[in-house]
């Protein structure tokens, strides 16, 4: 079968490879049809996710027809047309019981802290992930739905991860009535999670970026109040100028271990790889909060430290939450807010890049080319 | 201005943000969320059939972390550990928890070596790496390099000039371990 394949950083080819086998009896095997390349994915692609082997495929957010299932398997038959969750879950253990589907204890062995997830390195656990024509899916009686005939493919394939995590973003902050809350970063999980604050009841939603262009869609996609970052002498400044000093009541971070903003924070960490992540927009956040207020990381981080200010979390009395998303706990409401026309996923979508070209799809997403937001890979 | 006990008022009301904003306030209640409560105990909810998971059977030594009391019952099976990246991989779970620096800090190095490694074997099994084509550096061209860029006040431009340098890093380092390795060679043959 065709995969996409890391080669390091910055470097992905199309290989032909040994089809994946079903290797536990709850296992299915997927054809895919239609792919997503992830913010989550850049951080691999730049190298920045400890134990990403070279020959790995990479691919969390993925739609298909089941090809085979494994002994066990109920729910499932072949030829259904299925949404796969990025989580890897076992259903079954203390977290999965309890609805912590992203922290599942049975699918990684690499390590304690992360959950399994797709094609996204051996510190998820070591699977392959589905920027591929083939892909196994363990837990297949679990993490796999049907997807439903009225829904269209692409806002399938993004519910699968970005608009999930961008929703969950938002709840994470437990947005009252009326809060202004403040999201930084304007890619797909930053336009869903301003989107939905809205549904939530926020009485001002602002986002903050660089990219004029992404600016321009939360705008119009998220009907949010937008900021320029390198607009500003210093953007923390700006907000409280603009919430009457008191800062944001809520401040999702949708932007993750290579933040921007500041240059050596950045270059210690997306480039030199020597913290877990770059921590301008975490740090953006605490300092925009207001007393008491609540931040909401939905940015990736590597496993390692980063220089986080955490005298000003706690002298602020902030309550931070996060996690990874538990994508499928969101999907009935998801599916409502689809249905009644609350959510268009697909109106993120910029790009549909061929498996065959998708080494073009990761520099154009990485390097924000061409008004690039979400592309997505056709198989 | 005054620091009073007020909220400060919103540019909206309710009534203008629900005209505006299609869903405004459908999940105004807070208790009726899917992500809360935070934990909800419901083992039935998820599909599984099973108290605890058929064991996956392990072909080949696997490794783990430190942390974990067993090999979970599911694991990935792609890329496992080969060569000196391999070794170095499989020394850090071994001998570090996921709690100390050590261990991440060198499967980063393996990976940097890992890239070193696959690329002379590519190279040797005929299936050499082309820089161009792996980098999608052509969609520069086609996709508006320059314009998506100048003039645009983007903050990432800045440091721009280093991705080429994290591309060559691992040769850097593979390089500098070769010779080093050589070096050593030689001397204990002169010796
Ligand atoms: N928690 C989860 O379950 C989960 C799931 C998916 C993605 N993620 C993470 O969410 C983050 C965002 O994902 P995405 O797909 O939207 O990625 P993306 O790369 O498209 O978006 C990130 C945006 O942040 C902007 N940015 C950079 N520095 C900034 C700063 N200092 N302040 C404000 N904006 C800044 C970038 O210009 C970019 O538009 C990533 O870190 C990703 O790994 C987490
Ligand atoms: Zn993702
Ligand atoms: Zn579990």
């Amino acid at each position: 079968m065709h995969a996409m394949v890391y080669r390091g950083p910055y470097r992905v080819r199309v290989e032909e490879k040994d089809a994946p086998r079903i290797e536990h009896p709850n296992d299915a095997i997927v054809r895919v049809e239609l792919a997503a390349i992830c913010g989550s994915d850049l951080h691999l692609f730049h190298g920045l996710m400890p134990d990403t082997r070279v020959g790995s495929t990479f691919g969390h957010e993925f739609i298909g027809v089941v090809e085979e299932v494994g002994p066990s398997v109920q729910n499932l038959q072949v030829g259904d047309r299925v949404m796969v969750p990025f989580n890897i879950y076992c259903g079954s253990c203390f977290f999965c019981a309890r609805g912590l589907y992203a922290n599942c204890h049975n699918v990684n062995p690499n390590a304690t802290a992360v959950g399994g997830i797709y094609g996204y390195s051996h510190t998820t656990g070591g699977y392959d992930g589905g920027q591929a024509q083939l892909v196994r899916v363990p837990f297949a009686d679990v993490g796999p739905s049907k997807i439903p005939g009225w829904m269209a493919d692409e806002d399938a394939v993004l519910l699968t991860d970005a608009v999930a995590t961008g929703y969950f973003g938002a709840q994470l902050g437990s947005i009252h009535e009326g809060d202004v809350v403040l999201v930084l970063g304007a890619g797909p999980v930053g336009l869903v999670a301003a989107r939905s604050a809205w549904l939530m009841g926020a009485g001002r939603v602002i986002v903050i970026d660089h990219l004029e262009y992404r600016l321009a869609k939360a705008r119009e996609f998220a009907f949010a109040e937008t900021y320029n970052f390198t607009e500003h002498d210093d953007i923390v400044v700006h907000v409280k100028k603009i919430t009457d000093h008191l800062g944001a009541d809520v401040v999702i971070d949708a932007v993750g271990a290579e933040a921007d903003g500041n240059l050596l924070q950045h270059v210690i960490a997306a480039k030199l790889k020597l913290q877990g992540g770059s921590p301008v927009a975490l740090n953006w956040a605490i300092d925009a909060a207001r007393k008491g207020g609540t931040v909401s990381v939905m940015g990736a981080y590597g496993p390692m430290f980063s220089a986080v200010k955490f005298g000003d979390a706690m002298n602020k009395g902030l309550t931070l939450r996060m996690n990874q998303c538990h994508v499928k706990r969101q999907w009935p409401r998801l599916f409502e807010h689809l249905r009644n026309g609350h959510l268009r996923p697909s109106e993120i979508v910029t790009h549909r890049v061929p498996l065959e070209h998708i080494a073009e799809g990761y520099h154009i997403f990485s390097a924000k080319l061409d008004g690039c937001i979400k592309p997505l890979v056709v198989l | 201005m005054a620091y009073t006990r007020n909220k400060p008022p919103l540019p909206e009301t309710p009534e203008q943000l629900r005209a505006r904003i299609p869903g405004w306030g459908v999940d105004l209640d807070r208790a009726d969320r899917p992500a809360v409560p935070r934990e909800r105990f419901d083992p039935d909810a998820t599909g599984a059939h099973w108290d605890v998971p058929d064991q996956q059977p392990e072909l080949r030594p696997r490794e783990r972390s430190v942390e974990h009391a067993r090999l979970t019952p599911v694991f990935g099976t792609a890329v496992p550990l080969k060569g000196v990246s391999g070794a170095i991989r499989r020394y850090s779970y071994a001998r570090f928890s996921e709690g100390r620096a050590a261990h991440w800090l060198l499967l980063i190095l393996a990976d940097r070596v890992d890239v070193v490694e696959s690329t002379l074997s590519a190279l040797v099994a005929g299936r050499p790496d082309n820089p161009v084509a792996e980098t999608g550096i052509r969609s520069e061209l086609s996709h508006h390099g320059w314009s998506s860029r100048v003039g645009r006040g983007r903050a990432d431009v800045g440091h721009l000039v280093l991705d080429p340098v994290v591309v060559a890093a691992p040769w850097v380092v593979g390089g500098a371990a070769v010779v080093v390795a050589v070096r050593a060679a030689l001397r204990r043959r002169r010796a």
